[in-house]
């Protein structure tokens, strides 16, 4: 029994009833953060009939404009909108976001998963080069991989910059499916299935990955959010997302940062728009943990 | 303690060598060379004589394991090779810079420790209060700002309300202590932020743990004092992980470094890689790698080390 409840799953997925509008009760921060994300969603996906303006649209007669009724959250040196160019942005945000985390989430879940199940000299293996990749800021070897991968943009946006946003994140959702795809290797019904003659992949994809998808969510909705900051702070260095496509990073670089001083809404607006959006996702992230492991009290 | 300690170091070996020999072959197993990438990358006509010449500069004609012995012995020997860019030894364009990034990254730490450990101990003292909840999402916030555009917050502020603007040039911290303090502690507040806010949230949830131990409870109960019991067996108990977790981000300043230099225009170690990696500066990207990885490994060891001065039980593992 002992080691019964030692080797349990560390996380379920409440399969309950009315799961939104339990989540929506029981964890309202978080649902302050879900209601941030579906806004930011909303507006990214309907923003060609949204945004007042078009966000690559120059008007130099409205150059570095005030807030005001027509352009609410004013203009740029290059009389843009910044509103507008702020919704467009979110939209390059959310994709980096969504398909960076997505990429580098699965594969460390993978290689986590797999490095559990085999244990032995792959488990070992697979750690040292996990443990080696650990020993970097994201951001570091976010920077190598873009150093090394050839710019290949589709629809606007860079597939290395995805790369190496992505390729930072992999060893550590690794550690943490590793752990979970650990405790769920020992319980019976894998055993059942290993005696029962099945393959390797049909544990590993039918018996195991199931059920560290709990924790997988929770690791891909905290790896949004910095995926979001990454993804600034890169196209903000000049080597993430470039002109013309709106990106958030790209607003607070180039001339933003010698136009600042007479414009400040110039900087203020899409900074805020970062840290709202990554905010948003921590706070949807810690809630979801919160409600999917309420043993865990942090 | 100390047969800990060398086996402790002699356990950072292993990781340092996996990173010479991970970056090294990032380096070279990437489709299509260095050289064609540096000088053909924006599509301009390079002969391939041109390439050869360059690949011959660099040492890249050589045999895939001479380069790997080179650069082995180089690491050993703390010989990184010359900038592909500036044709300066890399250990030299590293160590004019070193001193900058060195005093941002310490101030940024004592930043965050004044903050986090007060800060974190007041809210998992007052858990529920409204003081909890600023403290929470002061810290939340600080893990969502990004450090550039706190900085350059900072900077306007100062122009607006002082009319004033940080310095260009850079004043050493024995030349001109204040001159130095004034120029350092904004940039050191804005990566400070997110630091102290990554602590301030380890130091309650490490605190509130601690305080559910039974020996809370008998101090507790044999009538010791509240603040004794927090300052005595609470905090005491509670700072190995805090420690950590300061360690750790201490040696992942770096990262934050390499935006907010950008914004206050220091020239520091952040600077160089986001410069290096623009030029595609490949002996000096894999020096800088090094560097964070070694920075890495020792602060590692550090923690290691205080872990068993503070807690008996780890050295006799």
């Amino acid at each position: 029994m002992t080691i019964q409840s030692v080797a349990a799953p560390p996380y379920k997925i409440p399969k309950r009833r009315g799961a939104v509008l339990q989540f929506i009760v029981t964890q309202p921060l978080g649902a302050a953060g879900l209601a941030v994300i579906v806004a930011m969603i909303f507006s990214a996906a309907f923003a060609d009939a949204l945004a007042p303006f078009d966000p690559l649209d120059v008007d130099f007669s409205a150059m570095l404009g005030p807030p005001s009724w027509e352009h609410w959250l004013g203009t740029d040196s290059f009389g843009r909108d910044v509103l507008s160019r702020i919704m467009y942005g979110a939209r390059t945000a959310l994709a980096v976001g969504f398909l960076s985390s997505i990429f580098g989430c699965t594969a460390g879940a993978l290689i986590g998963v797999v490095s559990a199940y085999f244990g032995g000299k792959i488990d070992l293996a697979i750690q040292g080069v996990v443990d080696v990749l650990l020993s970097f800021p994201i951001i570091v070897l976010a920077l190598v991989v873009v150093a090394l991968l050839p710019k290949v943009v589709v629809a606007g946006i860079d597939v290395a910059l995805i790369g190496a946003i992505a390729i930072p994140m992999a060893p550590r959702v690794a550690r943490v499916a590793r752990a979970s795809a650990l405790a769920i290797r020992e319980l019976p019904y894998v055993d059942a299935a290993r005696a029962a003659g099945f393959s390797h992949m049909r544990i590993i994809f039918r018996h195991i990955t199931p059920n560290i998808v709990a924790p997988y969510l929770i690791m891909l909705t905290a790896s949004v959010a910095q995926a979001i900051l990454l993804e600034a702070s890169l196209t903000f260095l000049g080597l993430g997302v470039t002109e013309p496509t709106p990106a958030w990073g790209l607003m607070l670089s180039g001339t933003a940062a010698d136009f600042y001083r007479e414009a400040p809404w110039m900087i203020l607006f899409p900074g805020i728009a970062i840290s709202l959006a990554v905010f948003a996702f921590n706070l949807f992230g810690d809630s979801l943990r919160d409600w999917l492991d309420p043993k865990i009290q942090v | 303690m100390l047969q800990y300690t060398v086996r402790r170091i002699l356990l950072a070996i292993p990781t340092l060598l996996g990173v010479a020999v991970l970056i090294f072959f990032m380096l070279r197993v990437v489709p299509g060379d260095i050289v064609e990438l540096k000088l053909r990358g924006d599509g301009a006509a390079v002969s391939a004589e041109t390439l050869q010449v360059e690949r011959v500069r660099l040492g890249l004609d050589k045999p895939l394991s001479s380069q790997f012995a080179d650069w082995m012995i180089g690491l050993v020997t703390l010989d990184f090779g010359k900038s592909m860019w500036t044709g300066n030894p890399v250990a030299h364009e590293i160590a004019i810079r070193l001193e900058l990034s060195f005093e941002v990254a310490i101030l940024a730490t004592v930043i965050a420790v004044l903050l986090a450990l007060p800060l974190g101990t007041i809210a998992a003292l007052y858990k529920d209060t409204w003081i909890d909840y600023v403290v929470r999402v002061l810290a939340i916030a600080g893990l969502a700002v990004p450090s550039f555009w706190l900085g350059m917050l900072f900077i306007l502020a100062l122009l607006v309300y002082f009319a004033w603007l940080p310095p260009i040039t850079f004043t050493p911290i024995y030349q001109d202590p204040w001159a130095n303090l004034a120029q350092m502690i904004l940039p050191a507040l804005s990566v400070g932020y997110r630091y102290s806010a990554v602590a301030t949230r380890m130091t309650r949830s490490s605190v509130l743990e601690v305080l559910k131990e039974d020996y809370i409870r008998t101090a507790r109960a044999k009538g010791v004092f509240e603040r004794l019991v927090v300052a005595r067996h609470a905090i005491r108990n509670a700072l190995l992980p805090v420690i950590t977790v300061i360690g750790l981000e201490f040696a992942f300043l770096i990262g934050g470094l390499v935006v907010t230099e950008q914004v206050f225009n220091l020239n520091g170690i952040g600077k160089l890689f986001v410069q290096s990696v623009t030029r595609s500066d490949y002996t000096m990207i894999q020096a800088l790698v090094m560097l964070v990885a070694f920075i890495f490994v020792v602060v590692n060891v550090a923690i290691d080390l205080l872990y068993a001065r503070l807690d008996p039980r780890i050295r006799y593992q």
